[in-house]
């Protein structure tokens, strides 16, 4: 099923997920998943809603937890320890460590309303990643300019746009250096007039070299900005490839179908 | 809009825009404001009956003030004063020591804490404090006495009850266990209204469940958990007044022994409502300054946020 993986193939994985099944009761979300995502690749996934796109990132994040097969990254197996043969759960504590590496944005931005923008940015360096508060503050502050929000250093998240929203919440997952950045729909709660700033940052940082797998229904930035495409259907990757093939000639009749809506 | 306006280009003036003959009066800014007799009338009179009770209550003999300023400060009533004070505020901090871990406890998936956890609220908010303070003070007639030992095995450590239970401790005990059970339920409720989303990006970001509830999911929580939380403060200076049946002298035990001597019954209560309704206001002052704190973030109050604001902006430029 899994076609065209000749795109971006080079080196070791990031994160490689091999035969993931997920159920929700007797809901079968994920029916076997086999996914590589290589150093600095953007990985644009699509497909229509419901066909277990966001389960697949919490998965990854484990903030769900998978029924059979295995998710690596970093060349470490995630929630899981194998020694001696024999293939124990990790603690809370192990859980937290692997999930540290990972930087997660949100459809809904779901930055803690208690805290300033900067606040915000420097919680996980500060309080996770043991980073002194001095450097977390100039980082974050290095970041937050990146994003172009300077100006709500200081400002509490109510008080921005869903556009600065979200922008500060990709300065929050770039703050723990990530080894992968998680993308569930980053534009689909805003309004049609704030999603090109959001796009706009992320193509920097797809040029910057950053790995990112991006959950998107933005066609035009998955053909210019990802390395591959993923398109899911009923819990399967049902096709996947460069953007130029896929999104221009699909193969699959599903593909072709959801394409087809956006054109 | 009617067919017949004309289609105007963006006008530049305000002046300029109001083209037909009336449109310059009925702009919303030149509105008469009548002046509100009936509600002056109304200030008025409440006022007026104010004042004419208060020269009522006053001048009345029968109140007794010069016995309530006479006995005000008086040793016994200030020592009971202390005792309400602090076996209030020690009493409410186990409450809500204890009440947050019960909290935690209700909300988790792990079925013995659930359970467990209950039945402790089941147990102490479905009895009457008094009686519950009264099975404390009198627990040696149930358990001459408590041992430590391991569950139908050899005995540890053991105690006479009668050492250990004194009116202070079945006091502190029988209060503090009480608030933990409406604590508990408080702290549940607050925590249940901070969207879940919040724990879940906290924990994505590799917080551990107890540092993302302590930094993230609590201090929003604050703001559903601290009116309560006032008002229960306010029951317990209340509350207090019970432990009179096991023989502590708080406030009202204090005021009590006085006038069962002299018999001015009436002014000695009212030193107690005086002191009361001290304290409580000196509460109710508190909580809308813990309330203001935790309204940081919020739209409407962005003068609440300076403070707490200017101690990272420092940070950020130093
Ligand atoms: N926590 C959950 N409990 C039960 N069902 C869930 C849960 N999360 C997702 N699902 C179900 O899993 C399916 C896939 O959901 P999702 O991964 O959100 O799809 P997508 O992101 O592609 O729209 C849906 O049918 C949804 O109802
Ligand atoms: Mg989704």
């Amino acid at each position: 099923m899994t076609s065209g993986m000749a795109a971006v193939t080079s080196g070791r994985p990031i994160l490689r997920a091999r035969d993931v099944h997920k159920s929700f009761g007797d809901n079968e979300v994920l029916k076997g998943i086999d996914l590589d995502v290589f150093a600095s690749e953007v990985v644009a996934i699509l497909g229509p809603s419901g066909s277990g796109k966001s389960t697949l990132l919490r998965c990854f994040n484990q903030l769900e937890r998978i029924d059979r097969g295995f998710v690596e990254v970093d060349g470490e197996q995630i929630g899981y320890r194998l020694s001696g043969g024999r293939l124990a759960p990790l603690g809370v504590r192990a859980v937290a460590a692997q999930r540290s590496k990972m930087g997660m944005v949100f459809q809904s931005f779901n930055l803690y309303p208690h805290m300033t923008v900067l606040q915000n940015v420097i919680e996980a360096p500060v309080g996770v990643h043991r980073i002194p508060r001095r450097e977390a503050i100039a980082t974050a502050t290095d970041l937050i300019a990146r994003v172009g929000l300077s100006d709500k250093l200081n400002a509490y998240p109510r008080q921005l746009s869903g556009g600065q929203q979200q922008r500060v919440a990709i300065a929050r997952a770039l703050a723990i250096r990530p080894k992968v950045l998680l993308f569930d729909e980053p534009t689909s709660a805003l309004d049609p007039e704030l999603v090109g700033e959001v796009l706009t940052t992320m193509r920097d940082l797809a040029s910057q070299g950053l790995t990112m797998i991006v959950v998107t229904h933005e066609i035009g930035f998955a053909r210019e900005a990802a390395d591959r495409v993923v398109f899911m259907d009923g819990g399967h990757i049902v096709e996947q490839g460069r953007p130029d093939d896929v999104l221009v000639s699909p193969r699959h009749p599903r593909t072709r179908a959801f394409l087809s809506r956006f054109i | 809009m009617t067919a017949d306006t004309p289609s105007h280009s963006p006008q530049t003036a305000t002046g300029d825009a109001f083209d037909r003959p009336d449109d310059s009066l009925r702009n919303v800014a030149g509105a008469y404001r009548p002046i509100p007799f009936s509600r002056l009338a109304l200030w008025a009179v409440v006022l007026l009956v104010a004042a004419d009770f208060s020269a009522v209550v006053a001048t009345n003999d029968n109140f007794g003030w010069p016995v309530v300023a006479e006995y005000f400060f008086s040793p016994i009533v200030l020592d009971g004063l202390f005792v309400t004070i602090w076996l209030a505020v020690v009493s409410m901090a186990l409450g809500v020591v204890l009440g947050l871990p019960i909290a935690i406890a209700r909300m988790s998936q792990d079925r013995l804490a659930q359970s467990l956890s209950w039945l402790f609220v089941w147990f102490f908010r479905g009895t009457p404090l008094l009686v519950q303070l009264i099975l404390w003070y009198n627990l040696s007639f149930l358990f001459p006495s408590i041992s430590l030992s391991i569950p139908f095995g050899p005995t540890l450590a053991s105690w006479n009850t009668n050492d250990i239970i004194t009116p202070v401790t079945a006091a502190i005990v029988g209060l503090a266990l009480n608030e933990a059970a409406y604590m508990a339920e408080i702290i549940r409720g607050g925590l249940l209204s901070v969207d879940r989303g919040q724990m879940e990006t906290a924990e994505s970001f590799g917080m551990r469940p107890m540092r993302a509830l302590w930094r993230i999911v609590i201090p929003q929580a604050m703001r559903s958990i601290v009116p309560p939380t006032g008002n229960q403060f306010i029951s317990m200076i209340k509350a207090t007044s019970l432990v009179s049946v096991i023989a502590m002298a708080d406030l009202l035990y204090s005021v009590q022994s006085i006038y069962n001597r002299t018999f001015e019954t009436i002014p000695m209560l009212f030193v107690a409502v005086l002191w009361y309704l001290l304290i409580t206001s000196i509460l109710s002052a508190v909580q809308a300054r813990i309330e203001r704190h935790y309204a940081r973030g919020d739209r409407q109050i962005p003068q609440a946020a300076a403070k707490d604001r200017a101690a990272t902006e420092q940070e950020a430029a130093g």
